[in-house]
């Protein structure tokens, strides 16, 4: 009875125990082999494979935590500096207001994206808004172009609006942020691009976790002037006084410029910051599957190595009662 | 899977809770341009539209209907806030005639704007100035603090808020003489070896800051 038992628990690993030849076979391709070779007839899969996979997984792991650990210091140290430029776009939108809902016909589009990857779903985000802006201004006569700081940005707005895009900038934190290169950059695109009404498509960094897309719109000083006119939000620009010997036009002219290149500084630093807490999240989330992963593979491990084992055992077992009886 | 997903949204309200950790960004007002929205929405539906620097405002006060007695300065860096929101109240206005005090509280500030020193009083005018190369002081009573500022802009509103937007700010305790003659020097020497117009407009500026710097601090 005993050994019709053994016979049943036999049956139960015959799956795993086949011909010779076919070992022979499926053998000699793969080293280490999954199928290892015991005393003659035995067959028991292997740990190996299982074996290097919890080692990758747990490589990655440690790289995760790593880059999450970067990234946080990186977050703290450009977090400051974003919390203080914060107030520098509010004096504008006091005096000039906000008007993203301006009819203008040549609006310029400028989406801050970063230039690494691996940071969650921030630049798919502002290419979005982006297109749903390009979108939003089309019409006749209408026109929008983009100016794309970023390489994620550029990657993916190259695939179907390449006609579309006037600059492409990247490579921008490649030394520490300052107002200097922001304002050296922001005349470039002055310069280089005719616009009615500029709109910067950035994240801006509520908290570690939140990132909420938002655009700044920054008006030609014609479309001031013509806004002005017409009354509304603008309608009290006139009432104030400009001082200087320069006409209005002109004064406007350098408060557009002035405001574009301050509106900038504090965008790029917003989404510096936002990337750095957005990368932090992904990594986290990252580390924590490798992690679970890592549990998985441990319990098919054990379990594989348990079966080899039960079956050695069997094999010992039914090999010396065999002998017995 | 399914179990992060219910984690991440036992996490939500905790930091909804916790709120803004940044006041700065408090949306007291928030009001959103409504045009924008809708437009937004009839576009482009399955997105939320984004949000525009109004909802991020920090609300200014109504314009006043007399001569308000206090005046807000707001004194903006790109690196940092030198005056938020700092508010100077100008007590002559509302003294007892009484009062037997020698030296007279006053506020004034006095911007270089390119016309010339400029003072800022509460009730000024709504004026939009730039700023050239100059000393900025404010007078508070006895006290005052002197900058010297780069360049800017200042904005008087109607509600006697002022923003003064500058690109540096330096108090003047803080810059070095010596330096100041040599940069002049230095530019004065461009100047006159200069060929392009560039070149000569750049001279110009590095002339205009230093002869400014130069008799800030001897002045």
């Amino acid at each position: 009875m005993a050994l019709a038992a053994l016979r049943r628990e036999g049956r139960r690993f015959a799956p795993m125990i086949s011909p010779r030849p076919i070992t022979a076979l499926r053998s000699s391709p793969l080293a280490p082999s999954l199928e290892d070779e015991g005393p003659i007839g035995v067959r028991y899969i292997s740990t190996q494979v299982v074996r290097n996979r919890m080692k990758s997984v747990k490589n990655i792991q440690k790289i995760t935590k790593a880059m999450k650990m970067v990234a946080a210091s990186k977050l703290r140290a450009i977090q400051t500096k974003a919390e203080n430029s914060r107030g520098l776009w509010q004096p504008f939108t006091a005096l000039l207001g906000d008007l993203p809902s301006a009819d203008v016909k040549k609006n310029v589009v400028v989406t801050i994206s970063s230039d690494k990857g691996l940071c969650g779903g921030i630049n798919s985000t502002s290419v979005k808004i982006s297109k749903g802006l390009h979108k939003l201004n089309s019409g006749p006569e209408k026109e929008t172009k983009y100016v794309i700081l970023g390489e994620k940005a550029k990657a993916q707005l190259i695939r179907d609006s390449k006609k579309d895009i006037e600059l492409i900038i990247t490579e921008l934190q490649k030394n520490p942020l300052n107002y200097t290169q922001v304002s050296v950059l922001a005349d470039e695109i002055l310069k280089n691009v005719e616009y009615d009404a500029l709109r910067i498509v950035f994240n801006k960094f509520y908290s570690v976790v939140s990132f909420v897309p938002t655009v700044s719109t920054v008006l030609s000083p014609e479309i001031v002037e013509r806004e002005a006119e017409s009354g509304g939000k603008l309608g009290d620009l006139d009432s104030y006084e400009v001082e200087g010997g320069e006409t209005k036009g002109e004064i406007l002219q350098n408060l557009a410029e002035f405001q574009f290149s301050c509106v900038m500084f504090n965008a790029v630093l917003e989404n510096a910051c936002s990337e750095q807490g957005a990368r932090m999240s992904a990594m986290d989330s990252s580390s924590r599957n490798a992690g679970d992963m890592l549990d998985r593979l441990t319990l098919t491990y054990n379990r594989t190595r348990q079966a080899s084992i039960t079956t050695e055992l069997i094999e010992i077992i039914s090999g010396a009662s065999a002998l017995e009886g | 899977m399914l179990r992060r997903a219910s984690m991440l949204l036992a996490r939500r309200p905790i930091l909804a809770a916790r709120a803004r950790p940044f006041s700065t960004d408090l949306p007291a007002a928030p009001s959103a341009d409504a045009t924008f929205t809708e437009a937004w929405t009839k576009v482009i539906p399955n997105m939320d539209p984004p949000k525009t620097p109004l909802s991020f405002m920090q609300p200014r006060p109504p314009t006043p209907s007399s001569i308000p007695s206090k005046l807000t300065v707001n004194f903006v860096l790109p690196y940092a806030s030198e005056l938020a929101t700092k508010e100077f109240a100008n007590p002559c206005y509302d003294l007892i005639p009484v009062f037997k005090h020698s030296i007279l509280s006053l506020f004034l500030l006095i911007v270089p704007a390119t016309t010339g020193q400029m003072g800022v009083l509460p009730g000024h005018v709504a004026t939009i100035a730039e700023l050239k190369p100059g000393v900025l002081s404010v007078h508070e009573g006895s006290e005052v603090t002197k900058y010297f500022v780069s360049s800017g802009f200042v904005f008087i509103h109607a509600n006697s808020f002022a923003d003064i937007i500058a690109v540096e700010a330096v108090p003047l305790d803080r810059l070095d003489v010596n330096l100041v003659q040599k940069g002049l020097a230095e530019f004065t020497s461009k100047l006159s070896s200069a060929t392009t117009d560039l070149e000569k407009a750049e001279a110009q500026i590095g002339i205009d800051v230093h002869s400014a710097l130069n008799s800030a601090l001897t002045g």
